[in-house]
């Protein structure tokens, strides 16, 4: 199995500087910083690397439309506002290889044409803020962050921003609200971040799990990385397991292994016997089928979004409708309550899925639930609002005896 | 009635932050956080003062002050408890937990216990899924716990305040 | 130009244009609830959307921008479905009081269920409860009925830059607040009322005193006297069924009598005499006999007086001490009538109708009790009266134009002006010129202060003196001329600030809406009466040469300052 992002997670101290140069760190930054901005992008397009944080799009592409906008200042921001249910992934990295989000940020800035990074940090993460902070200063002591890095032309500022707890911080244009000093409430797009982003520039903002494959793709190549795991899209993926299994953990495994390779594999099995499982966090839909390849693709067709790999597992003793209600429980406290579909659609959802957890359904409401689902999906304004239903709505199509069982009679 | 130093102890935090960020909105929310973490809540000098600084209208500031859930303008406990009821910890026994902690502490339905010691937040995800169910007390984390463990972590608070206070 | 097709009409409109305006050229209004005209769109009531082939979701309309080829469909089903369900949403968070609401058949909200065609609401669950915000003397906000589409946050930060209620909270928790929750009578707040107007439901209303002024009227031992500002005229027949740009001076004063007033005067009377002060005070600067900076800026506004108070006290010096024409009335009311006729002035009750919401704040300064009394008493709003007219049954069109007491009624066409933006520069340059030169300005009309621009400036030649003047309207457009003055750098003599946009016409006590098209049509209604009437010059006015000769002596003098001119208070922010 390779390990790419987790190759020298064993290795002690290697958040010190010293020990991740030690072991190869800082290496792609010397190299990138030989290449042309544009041939780093071409090598990170070549990788065939897409958005870890839930939205799949790819990274070079994504690099290169900010790249080409004329306006100035750029800026690279790294979205660590990991707060989706289930997922974990970007601490283990932040708290335990610091140093490689920081090397990998430069490298996107030289790409990019910025002169200045943001890491935007849920502010939740006490011990990896620190660890980050420290990663900088030791960062530009050694000359990778500042002027002139590495006697190149190239310089970088790179700042660590908390978040304040808000979910919906992690949705990019309500982080750059949020960076700017504001309510989190997403934009409207177009235009995107690559036009207008942070401040109103051009910007790139990418997921930590995303940019800390940089590095390695720099150091082996774009086409190393792209015949790694499922060809559709490629690379190692972390998967977030968590839930009702024996060994809840971060894996990073090759894209397309199976569900039931995950859980039985690497999660010690299921706590019980295996009901269904939400791939994305609870902002994705329910499966039930455990042979479905845990890629982009292959979970979109099974009517589901892998979304940033959470994994959560439920076991045949929960209740469907009280995992409906568990998730849209947060949607209601998480939506910003700017839009009309998702502020009052998450409250009146809540409330029609309390009456059913307690046994007072109404069957009229199933049809009015699916139908809300709709509505929201088709005119909420981001993300948040647009997926808030999907579990309630795979809930009821997969199993809807369960509602009908919270019928009031 | 406090002195006036340890009123403003959050100032010469803001201030460096805002020679750090300038005078700009960007810096508004490092600001808060650094106000909430020095004074326990964001007093309305606090907002002011920050009005006056980086220009932004008082009721904006207060607008993002309510948006973020790490920051209030109540008082909070010396504990903050913060304890998590997303899908991985409560299908690992979440309810329990927090009931447990409701109990333990005495909350009936209020934010923060009358002795001004500890503050108890439900939260959305905390990250600690694989230590499910997890809750966070300041910035100490607990995981994989049950009321029993919750019962005992309290009453080791509970302890140690009674200690400095010399009640033993 | 970008070519799209709209419900399959080919129609070619400017780079940049939304979505919501490219339709009205294929003639279809696209319903919409946070977009208003004159704010910025918001795109967060989601009833715009509109269905845009090859995009995945549906398209708010009032924010997305036309792009070349793009296939719209307005009213699809799929559109049409979740319009209906997205009201369905609103109206199940909103309390059932239509009944009784002061929204009661001018509701947005209401209008587009009705328009949607939303045939029931099938979300049950629990509705608002907060408290509501009474904190201030002229406006009062029900935050139950607040649909969060956050016009009237855009108005008071983008338009009038007062900026004191904002979102806060998150999620199903959001709402509209002040500082601290501390309620508009506790913040800078100017009570301009220009929120009301924006509010598509009765989340903000005035604070009405009509059942007040009833019981005064009932009252066999009151005498109930009664003026009506300039702006009253112009927009007081649009509450009534007729047509915007309605002049109904004559109607209205025939309804007050009706209404039971014991005299009907006339706040344009008023408005003359300030003028006479106020140009006696503008040319005592200019002159240098009065030791007060210029430029001198005028104080008939109590929503830009109040924002003076907190945004600029340092230009408070710089403000005329005179006090508006409703407060020049009261006193008057209470000593110069009282005395002409004998009534104790104990039982004399001021009311005023006024366009304006910052009025109700203004009568219960504590400052306007000159007369020994309390100078006005209660502040009726031109929907209030509205209202009362209503209520009594009155058939307002077949009234007969009826005049009012010279006495304290009689004005000129400068005094009619007052109520549109521009106005009170326009009259006091009439008064002022005779006042320097001795002779009058023969072309009266000075067309470069009237008109809806932002800020207006001219130069009048006065004898060889060149008087630089400007005009502003809307907070947002006052602190241009503000700031420049502050760092002292304004080459004005003298500066018109009215708080609304339009001036007095776009009060926040007037008809509903913010339409400028309106309100300029209300304007221009006013300079018509100019035109018309035989006296346009203040010191033309009898009634003021009378209220001088018998009462008051001369414009500034002893019993003048006592009560007609004020002074004042520099107001913290909070």
């Amino acid at each position: 199995m390779e390990r790419i992002l987790l190759k020298d997670v064993d290795i002690p101290n290697l958040c010190e500087i010293d020990v991740y140069i030690d072991s190869g760190g800082y290496k792609a930054l010397e190299k990138a910083l030989k290449m042309t901005p544009k041939e780093v992008i071409e090598e990170v397009k070549r990788s065939r690397l897409v958005g870890r944080g839930g939205a799949a799009f790819p990274t070079g592409l994504k690099w290169e439309f900010t790249r080409k906008e004329k306006d100035e200042p750029k800026f690279l921001v790294c979205n660590a506002d990991e707060g989706e249910p289930g997922t974990f992934k970007d601490r283990v990295l932040m708290k335990n290889n610091p140093h490689l989000l920081v090397e990998a940020m430069v490298i996107g800035g030289y790409a990019i044409g910025a002169n200045k990074g943001v890491i935007y940090i849920r502010g939740e993460y006490f011990e990896e803020i620190g660890r980050l902070n420290k990663a900088i200063k030791e960062a530009r002591e050694k000359g990778y962050i500042g002027e002139g890095i590495l006697g190149s032309g190239f310089s970088y500022e790179l700042q660590v921003y908390r978040g304040a707890g808000a979910y919906v911080c992690g949705e990019e244009s309500a982080l750059f609200e949020s960076l700017e000093g504001g309510r989190g409430c997403a934009r409207e797009r177009p235009p995107f971040p690559a036009q207008y982003g942070f401040m109103g520039k051009p910007t790139a903002i990418n997921n930590v799990e995303t940019l800390c494959n940089v590095p390695a793709i720099i150091n082996n190549g774009g086409e190393w990385y792209s015949r790694i795991g499922s060809p559709a899209s490629p690379g190692t993926k972390f998967f977030c397991l968590s839930g009702h299994v024996n060994k809840p953990g971060v894996y990073e495994l090759p894209t397309g292994i199976t569900l039931r390779e995950l859980i039985e594999e690497y999660g010690g099995g299921v706590k019980g016997e295996f009901k269904a499982s939400l791939p994305g966090g609870v902002s994705s839909s329910l499966v039930t089928d455990t042979d479905v390849k845990l890629d982009y693709k292959s979970v979109a067709d099974a009517g589901s979004m892998l979304g940033s790999g959470a994994v959560i597992v439920i076991n045949s003793s929960t209740s469907i409708v009280d995992v409906a209600k568990s998730c849209i429980e947060f949607f209601v406290r998480e939506s910003c309550g700017q839009c009309v579909p998702c502020r009052e659609g998450t409250r009146r959802a809540n409330e029609i899925l309390g009456r059913f957890a307690g046994g007072k359904g109404k069957v009229e409401d199933i049809d009015l639930l699916l139908e809300l689902g709709e509505v929201m999906y088709d005119t909420a304004r981001c993300g948040l609002g647009q997926a808030a239903m999907n579990a309630t709505i795979s809930a009821i199509k997969m199993f809807k005896d369960e509602f009908m069982g919270r019928v009031e009679s | 009635m406090k002195s006036e130093g340890l009123r403003h102890a959050w100032k010469p935090k803001v201030d460096g932050i805002i020679r750090e960020l300038g005078k700009t909105r960007n810096a508004l929310l490092p600001c808060l956080e650094a106000v909430q973490q020095e004074a326990g809540c964001i007093p309305q000098e606090a907002i002011t003062y920050l009005r006056e600084t980086i220009e932004v209208p008082s009721v904006d500031i207060y607008g993002v002050i309510t948006f973020y859930g790490m920051l209030t303008t109540e008082k909070q406990g010396k504990y903050v408890i913060r304890v998590c009821d997303s899908l991985p910890c409560y299908l690992n026994g979440s309810r329990e937990i927090i009931e447990a902690l409701e109990d333990e502490l005495g909350m009936n339905g209020r934010d923060t216990t009358p002795d001004g010691m500890f503050t108890l937040e439900r939260v959305a995800c905390l990250g600690l899924c694989d230590k499910a169910p997890a809750m966070i007390i300041n910035e100490e984390i607990h995981g994989d716990l049950n009321a029993e463990k919750v019962r005992g972590i309290i009453g080791m608070k509970k302890k140690e305040e009674c200690g400095w206070k010399g009640y033993y | 130009m970008v070519a799209l097709t709209i419900n399959g009409e080919h129609v070619k409109v400017p780079g940049g244009t939304s979505i919501m305006d490219a339709a009205k050229e294929v003639h279809i209004n696209i319903p919409h609830l946070c977009y208003l005209e004159g704010l910025e769109p918001y795109g967060a009531c989601r009833v715009c959307v509109v269905e845009v082939e090859g995009e995945r979701r549906l398209i708010p309309s009032c924010i997305r921008e036309v792009s070349e080829g793009m296939k719209v469909h307005t009213h699809s089903a799929r559109v049409r479905h979740a319009r209906r369900m997205l009201i369905e949403l609103l109206l199940a968070n909103h309390p059932e009081d239509c009944f009784t609401c002061e929204r009661n058949q001018k509701c947005e909200l209401l209008k587009l269920a009705y328009e949607i065609c939303v045939g029931d609401v099938r979300f049950e669950g629990e509705k608002p409860s907060f408290e509501l915000d009474e904190t201030s003397p002229s406006i009062i906000r029900d935050p139950n009925k607040c649909v969060l589409c956050g016009r009237c946050i855009r108005v008071c930060h983008d338009v009038q830059t007062v900026r004191v209620i904002g979102f806060a909270n998150r999620g199903p928790e959001t709402k509209v607040v002040t500082l601290l929750e501390n309620g508009l009578g506790n913040v800078e707040c100017t009570n301009c009322g220009q929120c009301i107007h924006v509010c598509p439901v009765g989340a903000i209303k005035e604070r009405s005193c009509v059942d007040e002024v009833w019981t005064a009227l009932e009252d066999p031992k009151k005498h109930v006297v009664v003026q009506e500002a300039p702006a009253i005229r112009a927009a007081l027949g649009e509450e009534l069924g007729l047509p915007v740009g309605t002049l109904v001076a004559g109607k209205m004063h025939a309804a007050l009598k009706r209404l039971g007033f014991d005299v009907v005067f006339d706040t344009n009377f008023a408005a003359d005499l300030t003028i006479m002060e106020e140009g006696n005070e503008l040319v005592g600067r200019i002159t240098g006999k009065i030791k007060k900076p210029l430029p001198q800026f005028t104080s008939c506004s109590p929503g830009w007086i109040k924002f003076m108070e907190h945004f600029y006290p340092e230009l408070m010096e710089n403000v005329s001490t005179c006090k508006s024409p409703q407060q020049m009335f009261g006193p008057l009311s209470k000593t110069y009538y009282a005395e002409k006729t004998g009534i104790d002035p104990e039982k004399v009750v001021s009311v005023s109708v006024m366009p304006c919401t910052a009025k109700k704040f203004e009568a219960q300064r504590a400052e306007m009790t000159d007369s020994g009394y309390q100078d006005v008493d209660y502040v009726l709003t031109t929907r209030e009266l509205a209202r009362m007219i209503k209520e009594a049954g009155i058939d307002f069109l077949t009234l007969p134009d009826e005049p009012a007491e010279p006495l304290m009624g009689m004005y000129t066409g400068a005094a009619t002006i007052f109520g549109a933006t521009g106005g009170v520069m326009e009259a006091a340059l009439r008064t002022a010129y005779k006042l320097v030169t001795g002779r009058e300005l023969e072309s009266l009309d000075i067309k470069p202060v009237r008109g809806m621009d932002g800020v207006k400036t001219a130069t009048v030649d006065v004898d060889g003196l060149e008087v630089k003047v400007a005009v502003a309207h809307g907070l947002g457009n006052a602190r241009k001329l503000l700031n420049e003055t502050k760092a002292g750098k304004s080459p004005y003599h003298f500066i018109e600030i009215m708080a609304c946009p339009g001036g007095c016409v776009g009060g926040g006590g007037q008809p509903y809406g913010f339409d400028m098209a309106a309100r300029a049509i209300r304007g221009e209604v006013l300079y018509k009466e100019d035109k018309e009437l035989t006296l346009r010059r203040s010191h033309e006015n009898p009634s003021i040469k009378k209220v001088y000769d018998d009462f008051l002596g001369k414009p500034l003098g002893k019993k003048s300052h006592k009560l007609l001119h004020t002074k004042y208070t520099k107001r913290e922010m909070t």
